[in-house]
């Protein structure tokens, strides 16, 4: 974990300094099963662009998507896709399932 | 049931809006029907398949071939967008006068009428690929839903469909006279904004720099998601979370397109 910490800040420092597009990134996972994601509440550095890797463990097709930032994709049933969320400032976002909106509203806390 | 309506309805939109653009454009070119049909089973075909190969797709490009797919895709619509808006500047005059007769236009006509059957080709296989995706997911997840999906799946299809019927119709009452202008103008912000929607997913693949991730937002007035952000996404490209990049090239774009309409439709009068 303090590998990490060291990481997100220097990978915070890098993107805040270039503020470029092709900074190495940090990567997170998520898996969705009964259409509730797994951490329900996922946590990411603010000011740095992220990569999510999303494993669908449901049979249902889902697609990650939010309300309140871009990013996001299509991930079928029993499949795992990745893409980029980010950079974002700190705060609470919202982020769900698109096709089961309800079920599968979490919460991504940057700071 | 109700979210499976409103899920293939919106997905069904944006292709059926395109569609209706195209069918205005080419309202005097003799053979649009066909040309159109052609576009609208060769793109629910490649539907299918893009939904079928989802996964090898995927794969491509380390993780990020989706989108690149996605980015090419849209760049072959603008092409042909493009080419269709050029290709009017010279005969758009002749089309007028002409009305509907078998002229001299018409084999330049059916030349272009390919081009825009692989813009509804297209904007068939990227909406209607999704739709694919969730409605096999539904069958393959719940299969005791699939009568209830199959049949809302058809509601939302006639949804959009009957909007796009709409947008046609309401295109069809301006006078031939000035619809060519309408829909030409139509026709560069459709490829702006498909420009900037391929430019987009190079962003989101890190193959393009962002030049500002969000220059705006205007999620809290209309959000991407809701029914009028996709129809204004669907024609001149509406996003509620800019990139810098992406308005650059959708302004570049829409000025290109135009400048290059104006400098090759000017020898109408020659053919």
């Amino acid at each position: 974990m303090s590998k990490f910490s060291v990481l997100a800040a220097t990978l915070t420092l890098a993107a805040s300094l270039a503020s470029s597009a092709f900074a190495a990134d940090a990567a997170f996972s998520l898996s969705l099963k009964d259409h509730k994601f797994t951490p329900a509440e996922l946590t990411i550095p603010a000011n740095t662009k992220v990569k999510i890797t999303l494993k669908n463990l449901d049979k249902t097709t889902a697609e990650f998507i939010s309300d309140d930032f871009k990013g996001g994709k299509l991930v079928e049933g029993g499949k795992e896709a990745s893409f980029f969320i980010g950079p974002l400032k700190a705060g609470h976002y919202e982020f769900h399932d698109e096709y089961h909106e309800a079920a599968s509203k979490s919460r991504l806390i940057v700071k | 049931m109700f979210s499976t309506i409103l899920i293939v309805f919106r997905e069904i939109l944006e292709a059926s809006l395109v569609v209706s653009i195209v069918m205005a454009a080419t309202k005097t070119v003799p053979g649009r029907g066909f040309w159109v049909s052609v576009g609208l089973t060769g793109g629910a075909v490649g539907a299918g398949l893009v939904a079928a190969f989802a996964e090898v797709i995927s794969g491509w490009a380390s993780g990020m071939g989706q989108e690149l797919f996605n980015a090419a895709v849209m760049f072959i619509a603008v092409a042909m967008l493009a080419w269709h808006s050029i290709w009017m500047g010279r005969h758009g005059r002749e089309m007028v006068q002409e009305l509907g007769a078998v002229g001299k236009a018409v084999t330049a006509g059916t030349r272009s009428l390919s081009g825009l059957a692989v813009v509804v080709g297209v904007a068939m296989l990227r909406e209607g690929s999704e739709a694919v995706l969730f409605l096999y997911g539904i069958a393959a997840g719940d299969p005791g839903q699939t009568p209830q999906m199959i049949v809302g799946g058809l509601i939302g299809l006639a949804g959009g469909v009957a909007l796009g019927g709409g947008l046609y119709f309401g295109l069809l009452q301006i006078s031939t006279r000035r619809l060519f202008s309408v829909t030409n103008a139509l026709i560069i912000f459709l490829a702006a904004g498909m420009a900037s929607q391929g430019v987009g997913f190079l962003i989101a693949a890190e193959w393009l720099p962002a030049w500002g991730d969000m220059v705006w937002d205007s999620s809290w007035l209309i959000a991407d998601t809701s029914v009028v952000g996709k129809m204004l996404h669907a024609l001149v490209g509406y996003t509620a979370r800019p990139a810098g990049m992406q308005i650059f090239v959708y302004l570049a774009t829409l000025g290109l397109i135009s400048a290059m309409a104006r400098k090759f439709g000017q020898p109408a009068a020659r053919t």
